[in-house]
């Protein structure tokens, strides 16, 4: 059944959706309010961000670098180095997909307090194609040392996020997305980094969906149909792709036959690869990742795209049932 | 800013030499590293640390230090050497470079040696990180004494990232902002001018709205007066351009770019055997110390 901490009007016609980002926004304004050290910085993409809401309230806390996004990274580091508590956004697919080896060397390795908000990240950034769309970013940040992974699967979550991030002494990553997705949590619900979070649980599973981001909703549509046709689904949600919640695979390792991932991202290297790496290693069981399958996103509606690259609900009930035999 | 006695550049010459023989030893020992630079860089270093900078170097975390960004890390034997020098730790920490488990890596890390402000090597984003630094010094106190001296290479330069770092720095009138650029003309692939032109130099840096100013790098009052003008500069960033001798104060090395990533026991062998090249290095600069110390007398 549904987590009691989850929106009621989820999955019902009443249910509403936001852009992530717009939590990025909000939070980073409340975490300004909260801490005078917290400074913004933008690459010529202040609105699209939502970084606009705190450069309004904050303009001295504001920096405009321009077009520079490897600047922009090794700049954060600069101002961490001095106290201040930076957080960079930009498209994913330029930071830290431009930005990788300044990232690495001079915030991961430095252990800089730099927070980096990949913003438009998953093929749902939509009509403006595969080179805007960043399905690598979850690679390339888990990679790093030092690097905490944020996946939030809404607005409420990235709000957290933001908020938590600031608090935090060290590196974030925090995955946003464009478009308007289900808002699953409430403003209230619980959001520990580091700890996986139910979403749908139902007695004896016989398969557990790990999911991160903003593929939650696509998550419960596929459980709940899969339950009702007789195969117990558990949906579990990880905003934290790093550090994992090994306690949570293993206890999920030991309920159900099928272990599945779900991310909007490649997954070589992601999310299910990083499930499957401590599986493998740790408790044997068969995991199912989904993700988009070694290719290059294209122009479309999110959902139609969802479908191409079959990751929508009725591609993950296919898997599943096919992997099930 | 004081002005420099003939005692004073005594003191400092002799301290760049006692510097540069630490390079020699430490590279020696390594049996890898980069020559040239450090070498070139010495004088430079020596009047930061023993002259300009506010620093403890008993207190590395000294919040209200001056901050030096190393921007070209593979100099990092100078650095290191200067630090030693200077008390930061103690100089026979200098033999572990390089080494398993030393806090002297082979490019600068932070977070292993105390007076290290950045991790650096990958060429090109010193100088943004220094104008975070001067950006964060400026909105947490706007009357705030502090310098940040960004030390980039002439080839370092090619990278975009600098262009990108200079334009903000330009745009927000960086006065704290002192950037050293180490011109001796060579990179690893052979002289800047055939990798890659950069001249008119000094024309491009004033483009981006820089206060430039260049000077013989081993000259130490032409320097000290370079840095006290570029402190003296409130509207605009400054970068002082530092003709420097790859390799300055060994006659044999000086000028050959073969000598940039090359320790002495492993140089070009055309002037200097091998075998011979630490050995013949230290006696040079230690017949330059005595020359110091005897012009000085006299």
């Amino acid at each position: 059944m549904l987590s009691s901490h989850l929106d009621a009007t989820l999955c019902t016609a009443d249910q509403t959706s936001m852009a992530n980002r717009d939590g990025y926004g909000s939070g980073l304004l409340e975490a300004g309010k909260r801490d005078s050290a917290v400074v913004a910085l933008a690459a010529d993409l202040t609105e699209s961000t939502r970084t606009n809401i705190f450069a309004d309230e904050f303009p001295e806390r504001f920096i405009q670098v321009g077009i520079s996004e490897q600047n922009m990274a090794s700049v954060a580091s600069g101002m961490a180095a001095m106290g201040k508590v930076p957080f960079m956004a930009s498209y994913a697919m330029f930071s830290p997909g431009r930005n990788w080896e300044q990232i690495r060397t001079t915030i991961a390795y430095n252990d800089a307090n730099v927070k980096i908000v990949g913003a438009h990240a998953g093929i749902s950034v939509g009509p403006d194609g595969a080179t805007h769309q960043a399905i690598e970013d979850i690679a390339l940040m888990r990679v790093l040392p030092n690097m905490i992974v944020l996946a939030p699967c809404d607005v409420h979550e990235a709000r957290k996020a933001t908020v938590w991030a600031a608090q935090h002494e060290g590196p974030v990553y925090i995955r946003v997305g464009r478009s308007a997705t289900p808002v699953v949590t409430t403003p209230e619900s619980p959001f520990m980094v580091g700890e996986a979070m139910p979403l749908f649980q139902v007695d004896n599973p016989v398969v557990t969906i790990f999911v991160t981001g903003t593929m939650s909703y696509e998550a419960l549509v596929a459980a709940k149909y899969l339950t009702e046709k007789g195969i117990a689904t558990n949906v579990t949600h990880m905003a934290t792709i790093k550090p994992l919640d090994t306690e949570a695979l293993q206890a999920a390792a030991k309920q159900s036959a099928l272990l599945v991932t779900l991310e909007e991202h490649q997954m070589i290297g992601g999310f299910g690869g990083a499930v499957a790496e401590y599986i493998a290693s740790e408790t044997p069981v068969r995991v199912l990742r989904i993700g988009i399958d070694d290719r290059f996103g294209q122009s479309g509606e999110p959902a139609e795209l969802l479908r191409e690259y079959e990751i929508d609900s009725q591609s993950v009930i296919r898997k599943i049932e096919k992997a099930l035999g | 800013m004081k002005h420099l006695s003939s005692a004073d550049l005594t003191r400092l010459e002799l301290q760049a030499n006692e510097i540069r023989q630490s390079i020699i030893e430490m590279l020696f020992e390594a049996k890898s590293g980069h020559t040239a630079g450090p070498l070139g860089m010495a004088d430079v270093f020596t009047l930061l640390y023993f002259e300009i900078l506010a620093h403890r170097p008993t207190e590395p975390e000294w919040s209200e230090r001056d901050r030096v960004v190393l921007s070209n890390g593979h100099i990092c034997p100078v650095l290191y050497a200067t630090l030693a020098h200077a008390g930061y730790f103690p100089t026979e920490e200098l033999m572990t470079l390089r080494k398993f488990g030393s806090r002297l890596q082979g490019h600068p890390h932070r977070q292993a040696l105390p007076g290290v402000e950045t991790s650096s090597g990958p060429l090109g984003s010193g100088l943004s990180q220094a104008v975070g630094m001067a950006l964060a010094d400026r909105i947490n106190n706007p009357y705030s004494a502090k310098n940040v001296y960004c030390l980039l290479g002439d080839g370092e330069i090619n990278e975009g990232q600098i262009w990108e770092a200079l334009l903000l720095a330009g745009k927000e009138k960086l006065n704290n902002l002192i950037v050293i650029i180490d011109r001796n003309g060579i990179q690893i692939d052979g002289y800047t001018k055939d990798v890659m032109p950069l001249e008119p130099l000094a024309s491009k840096l004033e483009s981006f709205n820089f206060d430039v100013q260049s000077v013989d790098g081993h000259n130490m009052r032409s320097l000290h007066d370079a840095i006290g003008k570029a402190q003296s500069i409130y509207s605009q960033p400054s970068v002082i351009i530092a003709h420097t001798i790859a390799s300055k104060g060994v006659d044999v090395f000086e000028r050959d770019f073969r000598w940039h990533g090359n320790p002495p026991g492993k140089g070009p062998e055309d002037r200097v055997p091998r075998s011979e090249q630490a050995k013949v290095a230290l006696e040079k600069l230690r017949t330059l110390s005595g020359a110091i110390s005897k012009n000085n007398i006299v």
